[in-house]
Order: C-alpha cells, then structure tokens, then sequence
C-alpha cells in the first residue's frame, strides 16, 4: 500500500495522476478462511480492520451484496455524537467518536472528521428537562457537554427563529462542543484500504445465499461465489440482518423500516454546526460543499425498498422551515432511503448467538454512522476471543429475554 | 405514498390516514396460557419479529375514518398491498401458501385464530 502523503501526491502529479494504484484488491473467494463478516458496510469493514490490526487475524474475508459502504454507509446525514442517557450507550458511542477524532491519522485516509460542535434543541419543556437530565448523565460519564441558552443558541446559529411566539420555541439546546461530521464515503473507503493493506479479503457483487451449519456451530456460507469454509461468521448486515440470520435459523427482534434524509442545492455558508431538533423530527448541518444536508424521522411500516413515503419527507421539512425560515425557498437536489434495523430498546445487538461461531452486530437503527469505529473495535475483539467485549457486554441479544433493556427510546437523545 | 382502504368502513386514504400498528397475527401468552409464560414466550411476543423481505401481514387502524384495528398483506419491497381483512379473520388462503419463511413456517404449524 502506497502510504498517501504531500510527498505522495508531489510525485503522482510528475507523472499526471497515471501510477495511482488500486485502492483495494478485488480478489476471488479462497476455500476457506478464519472468519468471515457478511456486509462490507462501515461496521463490516472496521471490524475486519481491527480483526487483522489488533487482532492478528489476517485470513478473513468480508462478504458483500452489492458495492462496498453502498448501503446505509452511504446513506447518512453523517452525524456523530454521543450524548445518549444510559451508561452502556455513553460508553460505545463515546469509544466511537473518540476513535473518529484521531482517525485519518489512524488509517491514513483523510476521513475529513471536523467536531464542529452539536446542539439538541429543546423546543418543549418536557424536552428542555430530558435533556437536562441526559447532560447530567453525560456530565457524570465525564463526556464534554453541557446546556446552552436560548441566547446562546442564537448567537451559535443566528439565523435561527427563536422567536417565543413560534409553535416549537427554543427555549435552550444541549450542546456537545466535540460532536460533528464526516466524510462517509471516505469512512468505508479508509477502512476497507486499511484491511485491504493488512491482508483481508474484501469480495464484492458477492451475496450470501445461504448458511450452512454443522448441527450447532457454523460450517459456512453459500455465496453467488461459490460455497467459503469458515467457523467464525459476522453478520453486520443492518437492515437486512434478519434475512440472513434466518439463513441459520435464528430469529431477530428486528424491524426494517425506512429512513431517509436529504440535500439542498449548495448555498453560502450559514450554519457552522450541527443542529438537531428531535421534537419536530428534524436535522440540519451543512456539508463543506455548501449544500444543506437534512434528516429526518422514519417512516413506521417495514420496508425493504429504500425509498421512503413522501408525508415524512414533508413532516421533517415543515417542521425545520419554522425554524429555520430561510431555508424555505431552497430547491432541494437529491433525497435517499435507506433500511434501518430497529430494535425494541432502539439499542444495538453486539453480540454471540445460540449457533456457535455466529455472530451478529446490527440494530443501530438510524444511528449506525456515527458508532462506526467503536463498534468495529469491540466487535472484532469479541470474534477474536469468542467471549463478548466489555462495552459490548450490556447489548447481547439475552437482554431481550433478561428484560434488562437499554432503553434509548424514549431518552430523547435520538432522532427516531 | 402507500394508498390504503379500510375493510370496515370502506374508507379510502394514504398512510397519514391510518396509523400503522406492526406485525399481526401474534398471540399475547399470558392470554391463551397464563400459567406458562416462560422469559423466552414473553420474548418472542414482546420483541421477535418475522421482518421479512417480500409477504407481509400486519395490522393497521382506520385514524380518520371508523377507528377499527383491521389486517393488510403487504410487500415489503413493493409496497404493494395484496389483502385487507377483518382484525378476527385470517389471511385469503392463497396469501398464507404464498408466504415464505417465517411466516410460512407459523401458517403451516398454526392456523392464526385471528386475534390481535
């Protein structure tokens, strides 16, 4: 792997641009390797980075339906934070966006991770006490955070309505200083170049069909490529994580549904931050392009087809417009869907299963971009030593029949 | 924009007319067997969900219209609506030899009663 650099670049630009190489191979299947991660999306290929980087665990190969970080990698509004209430979800979304800070370096990939601070607004007072009590619970895990006032707030974003008189008004905002944006696409692809370079095999246009087992242990997956011998199987399938986890028998207290999200045509700089506005189930940053990037809530009903229902589309924008006025008369360029993997508690599965040697990281719901680095790192150590990691310890898949629940959902601190 | 019609009242509207209440056909234990429920039955019923890619049915109730939970076969890759039914009947038989997977498997070892 040629290691990217101003020198790099200096020497390319000699020969026009023409010696770069490959990013990634596109190597064929082998007979047989020591794990294999079904889904070459962020988590699929940060799992397989720290696998073969922490780990030592070269011979494994990720498995992928389509293109690599073509789904929900791909399909984000690109936020991360970690102001979420209960201790087990402060802990792995913390470990993640403290992984993002030092990333590019990490993987040489310019993953353009710029904290430029997040604020939650509270637009009710109900909201204004829950996330009181979230920035307590940050406070106390020792995450950087703190409540903000109305005034505060304005001067942050001043082209924000904040007017008392507004159906929705601001009457204070949680902010996190450290939380921000990245790049997604360069998420994936940083990754994937980091395994790549450390032997993994990363096989795309490579659906699995199938998972064979040997009564109570994984024997293997049946792909579009052909049958690959494995003992250790990851699936890090999101929205699709019950089709193939029914593949071996396994039920998954999942729902698919629809979440979409959109961009404006590209304006002049006019927000600096992230701001999140979770009672009226909107979003909104700007992306260095200029363009403003907006998300939304989900649609209810399961759904497969990546395109999303129109009426959420425009709750999420008549929403945002009272808000934020002036963005009323932008033409909006390109809107997306992608199938998020809900959860009863809205928290994720890390976790063993029943079938030994099958493991399964899913149910990030419509927070999975931001946990990218973090969940990969507890993940690959929990294949690795086929005993959970300790942050990933609280999300087994037995809390569900524990009734020991990491209740997200009504905490506020995600848009859902 | 998914158009529904009501098979109660006959009212016809798009999603923002109903409101849609997940996966049908799921017995609550404690009802039919109060003196077993064990964790993993109040598991299944509580959080395990069939999600599947293609066949589904569910339950939807008539907001704006009479106010009646009713069922609907729906594709979850199409969208496309095959049946709405009464909240005590069960799915067109054509439907339930069509499902595939999970839903198969509970048609062919356990005929719904129809409840919700």
């Amino acid at each position: 792997m040629t290691r990217y650099s101003i020198f790099s670049i200096a020497r390319n630009a000699m020969n026009y641009h023409k010696d770069w190489e490959r990013v990634w191979r596109s190597p064929m299947p082998k007979p047989e390797y020591d794990a294999v991660i079904v889904g070459a999306g962020g988590h699929g290929l940060a799992t397989a980075y720290y696998l073969a980087k922490e780990h030592k665990m070269a011979n494994i190969a990720v498995v992928e339906k389509g293109w690599l970080g073509g789904g929900n990698t791909g399909r984000n509004t690109t936020v991360i934070r970690s102001n979420y209430l209960q201790d087990a979800s402060i802990a792995i979304y913390e470990l993640s966006r403290s992984l993002y800070e030092n990333l590019s370096r990490e993987l040489n990939y310019n993953v353009m991770f710029s904290p430029r601070g997040l604020i939650m607004l509270c637009q009710t007072e109900h909201e204004l006490r829950a996330l009181k009590r979230t920035a307590h619970a940050n406070r106390l895990a020792g995450l950087d955070c703190r409540m903000i006032s109305r005034a505060e707030a304005k001067k942050l974003v001043p082209l924000m309505n904040v007017e008392p008189t507004c159906r929705y008004p601001v009457l204070g905002a949680y902010y996190q200083p450290r939380g921000g944006t990245a790049r997604h696409d360069a998420v994936a692809w940083g990754y994937a170049r980091g395994a790549d370079a450390l032997g993994v095999d990363i096989i795309q246009n490579c659906e699995v069909t199938g998972i064979r087992r040997d009564g109570g242990r994984v024997a293997g997956v049946e792909t579009a490529k052909g049958f690959i011998r494995t003992r250790k199987i990851a699936v890090v399938t999101a929205g699709h994580t019950s089709v193939i986890m029914q593949m071996a028998g396994v039920r998954m207290p999942i729902e698919s549904v629809c979440l979409q999200a959109l961009v404006s045509e590209p304006i002049k700089p006019v927000i600096d931050c992230v701001i999140m506005a979770n009672t009226v189930h909107g979003y909104i940053s700007q992306s260095d392009k200029g363009e403003l990037v907006i998300g939304g809530g989900a649609d209810p009903y399961n759904n497969y087809s990546q395109r999303g229902s129109f009426p959420a589309l425009q709750h999420t924008v008549t929403a945002l417009v009272e808000t934020f006025p002036f963005i009323s008369r932008l033409k909006m360029l390109r809107l997306w869907g992608g199938i998020v993997d809900m959860t009863g508690d809205r928290s994720p599965i890390l976790s063993l299963t029943d079938v030994e040697g099958l493991y399964v990281n899913c149910g990030w719901g419509t927070g999975g971009f931001k946990s990218i680095p973090g969940s990969g790192f507890v993940f690959a150590d929990t294949i690795a030593n086929g005993r959970p990691h300790r942050v990933a310890e609280p999300f087994s898949l037995n809390r569900f029949t524990e009734g020991r629940l990491i209740d997200e959902s009504v905490a506020a601190a995600v848009a859902h | 924009m998914l158009t529904i019609t009501c098979p109660v009242c006959g009212a016809e509207g798009d999603e923002t007319d109903f409101h849609y209440g997940h996966e049908a056909h799921m017995a609550r234990p404690a009802t039919s067997d109060p003196d077993h429920i064990s964790n993993e039955r109040q598991r299944d019923y509580l959080f395990m969900r069939r999600n599947p890619k293609g066949l589904h049915f569910e339950r939807w109730r008539c907001d704006r219209g009479c106010g009646k939970w009713f069922h609907a076969a729906r594709d979850t890759v199409t969208m496309e609506f095959k049946a709405f039914y009464g909240i005590t009947e069960k799915p067109p038989l054509e439907l339930m030899q069509e499902a595939r997977g999970e839903w198969a498997d509970y048609f062919a070892t356990k005929p719904p009663e129809g409840t919700a």
